[in-house]
């Protein structure tokens, strides 16, 4: 159609698009930002009282299916298609693992409701803003297994799978600010 | 293809059924929870909220925005260059790839916006003529005027849209965007959001203004959440449409159009997009926030709760100071454009013109608090923000002193686009020194939420995006539309909107400093305000005279105009090698850049060409 071959080539193409992710996430990540500067705002050096083991749990599930879709991405990129399979389920278990522990029992046992006090409005709002992304990356990971399992990705070309992992590390890494902000730093007020 | 246009084939009609079938869907949904979880069944502000969500996602469907996604997903592939399946006029009504039809999609909606808001403000202006309430309550009034400010950043931020959408892939050398369904989808999801902003007039208005501070905002009417869901999805817009720009211009370049042989407008584009693509997240957070304490009752900007209302006013200005910015930036980007192909000189200092876009930019995020001078927040910060605002004034005068050199013994010639660009320059003048007293903590105590900031405000909103981007429209309306505009009327037009811009302008700073107050349904009539009151009235009216001569004038043309030459202005830009209006995928071969892009008047000097066909090559004298 067009004669314009430097920009037609995949490795091209990926190069745009990886650029264009990375773009969303720093777009995002003024979103959290947001988020952390109003736990700052409201609570300064105290912090409300949580269950620390199942924050902890639930941190670990996370980092841990990090380390799983690492694995998962490396295994495409080798033409381990089983190996990919594998390790991206183990991370889908774990992220709904995580979800689980957040919303199913943390928000339950939570000693303060939504709209009690800014402690609930901060946590409430931080840990579902998170558990939606996490959601979204189940969700992201679920579409690019099935499409993996009915092999539409090559060792060469497997963009979706790389977005995936990109976004799901990327997730994770907000959890890693999180997690202190809300169950480590300050005084329990 | 058959003549006639079946009125279903069009996006527009199916996205605006699909979306009243999916608003009461949504609200359903709602019910249905409530019913489950054992609360009232209806409550109007969730119903509404989640009706909206759901409607918007059901226009994107019926649009066919999302078709294309949903094929990914499933494990299809997509073709990289499809050609359009629409020819003609439908285009414009449907989801495309072609960014120059999104560019006019997009300008087309914000012209559209622009007369709504300016409708707006005609009603309110015209009640503030007289003193006491003629024909509107104060709560309609409120709703007016906030209506009018957010209504008039969407028009703008569409313009800005129109204009980097239109001219970036053109002016770069490429065949389209890095994106281009992201950038259909980023245009479409504007249209609930216009549906959704100007809904709130009838589901009780909102009085909070366009800054939806809270506490006000928490006990306003049910209109207030109608109004955070289409600035959240416009933002959603801005967004992504920034995020494409970016990528656009760092991965798409011609061969040889280095980062300092782009033409400036691109470089304005590119700092406008790294505003956009971040700061906007900060504005939705703050007003997602609002709309969680209306819906769930946290307590974020309660004190009673250990709230603030001060932070939300930081998240806000965070992004609303920069916002001005993109609009700003893409107008002055403009001027610097179009302004050496009038004056047929280089553009001087074209290096450090570009960079003080960036500058401008980067400056932009560390003085939001110049807006909480008065609000309460520590005292500490006062100075350090009145001087980071401050030095905004050293890029912007890059700026100046560049375009005040380039006209410098140039050999100007005044046709309407050039007209606009010079009302622009001296306009943004008056705006730019208006700003100063409003950063200066000892002068702003006095000016703040009076008259005069409702000037300068105006005056930086016309000289710096209306001006600019009225030039735009009628130095690109031959490029677009292969059509000459009428230039008397054109002329008509800008001697009618400059010197009444003026009068408004003036008259607004002139009662402001006299005590005046800012979004005020009535005043007290022993200040004597009602002729500076009526005359500001009367000059927006000439205003919108002058806009209803311009768009008769943009009507007329693309019908009957006459047939443009190739090249009317003589600019240097790569687009004007091609035919107007352009084909489907731009360039049929690579550019070459070959020179730089604003030697204007230097004899024999080439900026770019396409192989084997003609170049822009400056004549002798
Ligand atoms: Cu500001």
């Amino acid at each position: 159609m067009t004669s314009n071959t430097v920009s037609e080539s995949y490795a091209h193409r990926l190069a745009t698009n990886r650029l264009g992710l990375w773009l969303f996430l720093l777009s995002d990540a003024f979103m959290f930002g947001g988020l952390f500067i109003t736990r700052v705002y409201l609570w300064g050096d105290t912090r409300p009282e949580l269950n620390q083991t199942l924050g902890l749990i639930v941190t670990s599930m996370l980092l841990i299916s990090s380390f799983f879709m690492n694995r998962a991405e490396t295994a495409m990129a080798h033409g381990d298609r089983k190996g990919f399979l594998r390790g991206t389920l183990v991370t889908i278990v774990l992220g709904i693992a995580f979800l689980a522990g957040v919303i199913g029992v943390e928000w339950q046992i939570a000693p303060f409701g939504v709209s009690e006090d800014a402690y609930g409005a901060v946590f409430f709002m931080m840990t579902g803003m998170h558990a939606f992304h996490v959601l979204t990356g189940v969700i992201f990971l679920l579409i690019v297994w099935n499409n993996a399992r009915r092999g539409r990705y090559s060792v060469e070309k497997h963009w979706a799978v790389e977005a995936a992992a990109v976004y799901w590390h990327f997730v994770d890494v907000v959890w890693i600010f999180f997690y202190p902000a809300l169950y480590l730093i300050g005084k329990v007020g | 293809m058959s003549k006639k246009t079946n009125f279903l084939s069009l996006g527009l009609v199916r996205g605006v059924f699909a979306m009243l079938v999916g608003m009461p869907l949504g609200m359903g949904l709602v019910t249905l929870i409530r019913l489950a979880v054992g609360l009232p069944a209806w409550n109007a502000e969730p119903a509404w909220v989640v009706g909206g969500l759901v409607g918007a996602v059901a226009f994107m469907i019926g649009v066919g925005s999302l078709s294309d996604w949903f094929k990914l997903a499933a494990g299809g592939e997509l073709p990289e260059h499809p050609a359009g399946a629409v020819n003609g006029w439908a285009r414009y009504f449907n989801f495309t790839l072609d960014h120059k039809v999104i560019g006019v999609q997009y300008g087309v909606l914000s012209l559209l916006m622009f007369s709504i808001a300016g409708l707006f403000a005609l009603i309110f202006r015209t009640e503030l003529v007289q003193t006491g309430l003629q024909y509107l309550n104060a709560d309609e009034f409120n709703t007016l005027i906030s209506l009018h400010g957010i209504v008039m950043i969407m028009a703008i931020l569409l313009g800005v849209a129109a204009m980097s959408n239109y001219l970036t892939p053109l002016m770069i050398g490429a065949n389209d965007m890095a994106f281009p369904r992201l950038n259909s989808f980023a245009f479409w999801i504007n249209v609930p959001s216009g549906i959704f902003l100007l809904s709130s007039l009838f589901l009780g208005g909102f009085d909070t203004g366009w800054t939806g501070y809270p506490p006000l905002s928490v006990r306003a009417p049910l209109g207030i959440q109608m109004f955070f869901l289409g600035v959240y999805l416009f933002g959603l817009s801005s967004i992504l449409g920034a995020l494409n720009i970016i990528v656009t211009v760092v991965r798409l370049r011609a061969p040889g159009m280095t980062f300092f042989r782009m033409p400036i407008f691109v470089w304005s584009a590119f700092a406008t997009a790294l505003i956009s693509a971040t700061a906007t997240q900060l504005i939705a957070l703050s007003f997602q926030m609002v709309m969680f304490q209306r819906l769930f009752g946290m307590g974020f900007f309660d004190p009673a709760r250990g709230g603030n209302v001060l932070l939300f006013q930081h998240l806000f200005w965070f992004y609303s100071h920069p916002a001005v910015y993109v609009f700003v930036l893409t107008g002055l980007g403009t001027i610097s454009e179009l302004l050496p192909v009038f004056v047929r000189k280089p553009l001087f200092g074209y290096r450090w013109v570009a960079v003080s876009s960036l500058g401008i930019a980067l400056i932009g995020f560390f003085v939001w608090a110049h807006h909480m001078f008065t609000s309460g927040m520590s005292e500490f910060l006062r100075v350090p923000f009145m001087y980071s605002t401050l030095l905004v004034a050293v890029p912007t005068g890059v700026k100046f002193f560049s375009w005040v050199a380039t006209m410098w013994r140039g050999k100007m010639s005044f046709e309407t686009p050039m007209l606009f660009v010079l009302g622009a320059i001296s306009i943004f003048l008056v705006g730019g020194l208006s700003g100063p007293p409003n950063a200066v903590v000892a002068t702003d105590l006095h000016l703040h939420d009076t008259y005069f900031i409702v000037g300068h405000f105006h005056a930086t909103m016309f000289g710096g995006f209306v001006f600019p981007f009225m030039a735009a429209v009628y130095f690109w309306f031959p490029k677009v539309t292969g059509r000459m505009f009428n230039e008397r009327l054109g002329k008509l037009h800008f001697w009618l909107m400059f010197p009444a811009f003026f009068v408004q302008s003036f008259g607004q700073m002139f009662i402001g400093l006299f005590g005046m107050r800012r979004r005020i349904a009535d005043y007290d009539p022993a200040l004597g305000f009602e002729q500076p009151n009526w005359l500001i009235t009367i000059a927006g009216m000439v205003i919108a005279l002058s806009v209803l001569i311009f768009f008769i004038n943009l009507v007329y043309s693309t019908k009957r105009g006459p047939v443009a030459v190739a090249n009317p202005w003589r600019s240097r830009s790569p687009e004007w090698l091609l035919p107007s209006p352009i084909p489907e995928h731009n360039y049929p071969q690579p550019l070459e850049i070959v020179g730089e892009p604003y030697d204007y008047g230097l004899v024999g000097s080439v900026f770019v060409r396409i192989p084997s066909t003609a170049v822009i090559e400056e004549p002798v004298k």
